[in-house]
């Protein structure tokens, strides 16, 4: 003999009473799934903070690798005779028609923009076409931008052991009966301790190099 | 109301309380890293002949999310990673502030080209959903 228990009557009004309401129950279950979603999620918006830099920055920073060449001011150009000062160094060339001009003109500005704190900043600039940028034609091209800006020449193999040691790449092409480079376009920073800190990459406004310029000039 | 109906009801419920959530929740992540690493033993590997790939071609960053790419080299010897060289055991912290395509020469890479893309943060609910949508199939492919 099967027994088949009946629903209480109290059973019986609470499933009534389901049926009657499903379409709000069920608006309530979503309701209460999305609030469960969204309070999470505005509790954690806050939690990611930007990098302090606006370059990239090398963690653990190694000490940025010397280098001795010939100066656009007619001296031996040494990274190390730097040390205490932030250097911005640079890879480029004079004939450049696109990246360097952008390139100094807003290193120029950034400098101009720290006011007196901009004497503690070191342009350096570092060519990549050995054949024609004589430290004097270095020196003629740079003052257009900052007559502080020291540029290094040297020859081939000199500087290419430098770009080897920042990973700088360069490459001579022909352009009609000239010639031209590809090179990279990044600006490396350099901290008063002499270590390679960060490496800011093309297209960055003055803003934004003043902004880490002031950073690392209050280590 | 039959009990079709209420099942009816329950998956348009459903359905409408995600796409609420995908469009109307803020989108947030624990870091805003998108790490990639070298391992150790990668030089020795491709010296030997191995092919191999640690950076996708394709690196998709999305502006207040997922915005700051992050190399690290394991290895025992520098590599030239993306458009950076790193010394063995060093981290190069890459943020990106503005959306935009980046070209970078990577030798890493057989084309010898790397492209970083950094999407706008999704601001409007569709953008969002958008988001969401393509965030959830890259899981998926990965």
């Amino acid at each position: 003999m099967s027994t088949r228990a009946k629903p209480s009557i109290a059973g019986r009004l609470s499933l009534r009473a389901v049926r009657r309401h499903a379409a709000w129950i069920v608006i309530l279950l979503m309701s209460a799934l999305f609030v469960l979603f969204l309070i999470p999620a505005v509790l954690a918006a806050e939690a990611p903070k930007p990098p302090a830099l606006k370059a990239g920055v090398f963690d653990p920073p190694r000490m940025a690798p010397d280098f001795t060449l010939k100066g656009s001011n007619g001296k031996e150009l040494r990274l190390s005779q730097y040390k205490g000062k932030v250097v911005l160094l640079g890879f480029g060339f004079t004939s450049c028609t696109e990246v360097c001009p952008v390139t100094l003109d807003t290193l120029a500005k950034a400098r101009k923009s720290l006011g007196p704190a901009a004497e503690d900043v070191q342009v350096l600039y570092i060519t990549v076409d050995h054949e024609r940028d004589v430290p004097e034609r270095m020196k003629a091209y740079l003052r257009g931008f900052d007559p502080t800006f020291i540029g290094g020449s040297g020859t081939a193999a000199e500087l290419a052991a430098v770009r080897k040691n920042y990973g700088v790449q360069a490459e001579k092409r022909p352009a009609g009966d000239d010639y031209s480079y590809a090179h990279s376009s990044s600006t490396f920073i350099i901290d008063r301790s002499g270590r390679l800190r960060a490496q800011m990459l093309y297209g960055h406004s003055p803003n934004d190099y003043a902004h880490d310029l002031k950073l690392l000039l209050k280590e | 109301m039959r009990a079709g109906s209420m099942a009816l009801l329950a998956v348009a419920g459903v359905i409408a309380g995600t796409l609420s959530w995908a469009a109307l929740a803020p989108i947030t992540s624990d870091s805003r890293d998108k790490v990639f690493e070298i391992p150790k033993g990668t030089w020795s590997r491709r010296v030997s002949g191995d092919k191999v790939e640690i950076l996708p071609d394709h690196i998709r960053l999305t502006l207040g999310v997922r915005d700051t790419l992050v190399l690290r080299n394991l290895d025992d010897v520098p590599q030239t990673f993306g458009p950076t060289l790193m010394m063995p055991g060093q981290s190069f912290r890459l943020p990106f502030e503005r959306a935009a395509e980046y070209q970078f020469a990577c030798t890493a890479h057989a084309s010898g080209q790397m492209t970083i893309v950094v999407h706008p943060h999704p601001d409007t609910p569709w953008a969002r959903v958008l988001w969401r949508a393509r965030n959830f199939s890259d899981k998926l492919r990965s």
